[in-house]
């Protein structure tokens, strides 16, 4: 079985898979989206980038993923990346509509040139975590939103990748959906112990899910501080009421205004 | 009322909308039918209540006598314009299709090729035809050529545009995984043109068809080997306007059969996962 399952070291014991240092982008040569970003990812973080709009955290998040290079800075692997490091799930599903859920999913492997059937039992493994098996033959348009977006993680997760980035995924999705889909995320990571940088611009979603809560600012994009959410997982329904997760919702919120107020 | 009673399943809007689904599942076929079997009975009558000479206006029956009658000589002439116009259709898929995916490979490409694109498109098949016999020595090749000419436009741009409307993300996702350029063109942008290329399809397939019969009218060349403009044209010279209306009821028929079969392929092809081709529950 091609799926790595990792174990999640206590913070502070995890080595370090990716870092950014100094990096800034500026676009047309006058907007500068991000500047001086520094960051480092461990392997098992999971970092919520955390800031209103045009904080440059989407920007981070494509200059991570190769879309673009920094004006200025630098973006390293440790050992270099290699292909089928990154998985990817963006605020939509992203899905091709002609194709069905397993060939979806066996997107990153098809264009690394490996054939279905020698995949096959990542592809259903995949499914398998995201609670999808029964669906590997069904078209996206027979889905409901929650559905699809469940079978755009396991897309990112098939390689079992050292990072998967993940713009905003559950933005658009119903707030029951949501709940459930953040639990099921944490889920997912304790039993593949993945390290995820998760976009959002929800304080409520990055406390939940975090352990690591990267507050940014905007004009210039920048990061502003850094939170820790120290509340052992799991984390579910209890966590979610209980008032350890408000006070740590407080925190986060004043950091968010700190940043806000920093840059009207 | 609790839970335990049993529920209704039927009220008075539901049987309505029932009542009203099934009458439009039989008027859709029968209102057609009737519509043009009462035209025909109208041209019937026409024809005989004002005794209307046939060499003037035949009526349907004759048409019909004259259709059988004259059936091998048609016949004939219908495969030529049938084989015309889909080695045109052939050659307008290959054609437009090659150039869609040049111009999107190559920008370059495009901003050089297209306006001979347009000027092709835009210039009357009907005013170039006579050039074109005089510099083609073959007659069918030339025929081809209008044909084509006429046929290639709708699916040059149609792909063109399917092409370029590849999801974004996708293409991001595409570079994320390191796609080389040839899995994106097969993996993702024919993909996603396919239903934009079928619509092109459906619209080459009629032109192609004018196409053929149009430079048929411009060649004008008799005897064996001909297709049915051309015994439309022979028709009307010897005043037989009874075999003029078979061949145009021919001619016809043949779009409407290349119509419905690229129809039914655009459906076999797209009914699983396109918008266009989904059925809406409510």
């Amino acid at each position: 079985m091609a799926v790595t399952w990792r174990k999640i070291k206590p913070m502070g014991e995890r080595p370090e898979i990716l870092s950014m240092a100094a990096v800034n982008k500026v676009f047309n040569g006058q907007t500068v989206a991000l500047q001086g970003m520094n960051l480092k990812v461990n392997e098992g973080d999971f970092i919520s980038l955390l800031g209103p709009s045009g904080c440059g955290k989407s920007t981070a998040l494509r200059l991570i993923a190769g879309l673009m290079h920094p004006t200025a800075g630098q973006i390293s692997w440790q050992g270099g990346q290699q292909p089928g490091d990154l998985g990817v799930v963006f605020q939509e599903p992203t899905l091709m509509p002609w194709a069905t859920v397993a060939q979806n999913v066996w997107l990153p492997y098809r264009l690394r040139g490996k054939s279905f059937v020698a995949v096959q039992d990542q592809i259903r493994l995949a499914l398998k975590l995201v609670g999808l098996d029964a669906f590997e033959n069904a078209y996206p348009r027979e889905l409901s939103g929650g559905m699809k977006m469940r079978v755009s993680i396991a897309r990112a997760l098939v390689t079992s990748p050292r990072l998967i980035l993940m713009d905003e995924p559950f933005a658009a999705l119903d707030e029951i959906t949501r709940h459930k889909l953040n639990n099921d995320l944490l889920d997912l990571r304790a039993k593949i112990g993945c390290t995820v940088i998760f976009v959002t611009h929800s304080v409520f979603e990055s406390v939940f899910l975090s352990d690591r809560i990267v507050v940014m600012a905007a004009r210039p994009g920048r990061v502003d501080r850094e939170l820790t959410v120290d509340a052992p997982y799991p984390r579910g329904e209890d966590f979610r009421t209980s008032a350890d997760y408000a006070a740590l919702c407080r925190e986060a919120s004043a950091a968010l205004h700190h940043a806000m107020g920093d840059a009207a | 009322m609790t839970l335990a009673d049993p529920i209704r399943l039927e009220d008075a809007e539901e049987l309505k909308r029932a009542r009203a689904r099934r009458i439009e599942k039989v008027a859709r076929w029968l209102l057609p039918a009737a519509t043009i079997a009462l035209a025909v009975l109208l041209w019937d009558r026409v024809v005989v209540w004002n005794q209307i000479p046939h060499y003037i206006l035949p009526g349907p029956g004759l048409v019909l006598q004259t259709l059988v009658k004259d059936w091998a000589m048609l016949l004939d002439a219908l495969l030529v314009t049938v084989q015309i116009t889909l080695m045109a259709l052939a050659v307008a898929v290959a054609g437009g299709v090659g150039l869609a995916v040049l111009f999107n490979q190559s920008r370059f490409a495009e901003m050089s090729f297209y306006p001979f694109a347009v000027i092709l498109q835009v210039t009357p098949v009907v005013s170039v035809a006579p050039l074109i016999f005089i510099y083609v020595e073959n007659r069918m090749v030339g025929l081809l050529l209008c044909a084509w000419l006429v046929a290639f436009f709708p699916i040059l741009s149609n792909t063109t545009l399917g092409l370029n409307s590849a999801d974004h993300n996708l293409r991001d996702l595409f570079r994320i995984y390191g796609a080389t350029r040839w899995q994106r063109l097969r993996y993702l942008q024919l993909p996603s043109a396919l239903p934009y290329f079928l619509g092109g399809l459906r619209i080459a397939g009629g032109l192609s068809l004018i196409g053929a019969v149009v430079a048929e009218y411009v060649a004008g060349t008799g005897g064996i080997g001909s297709g049915l403009a051309f015994r439309i044209l022979e028709a009307g010279y010897r005043l037989n306007i009874p075999r003029m209306f078979a061949a145009l009821a021919l001619i016809a028929a043949t779009g409407v059969v290349i119509f419905a079969g690229l129809s039914f392929l655009s459906h076999a092809l797209l009914h699983k996962w396109h918008e266009s081709a989904l059925k809406r529950e409510i």
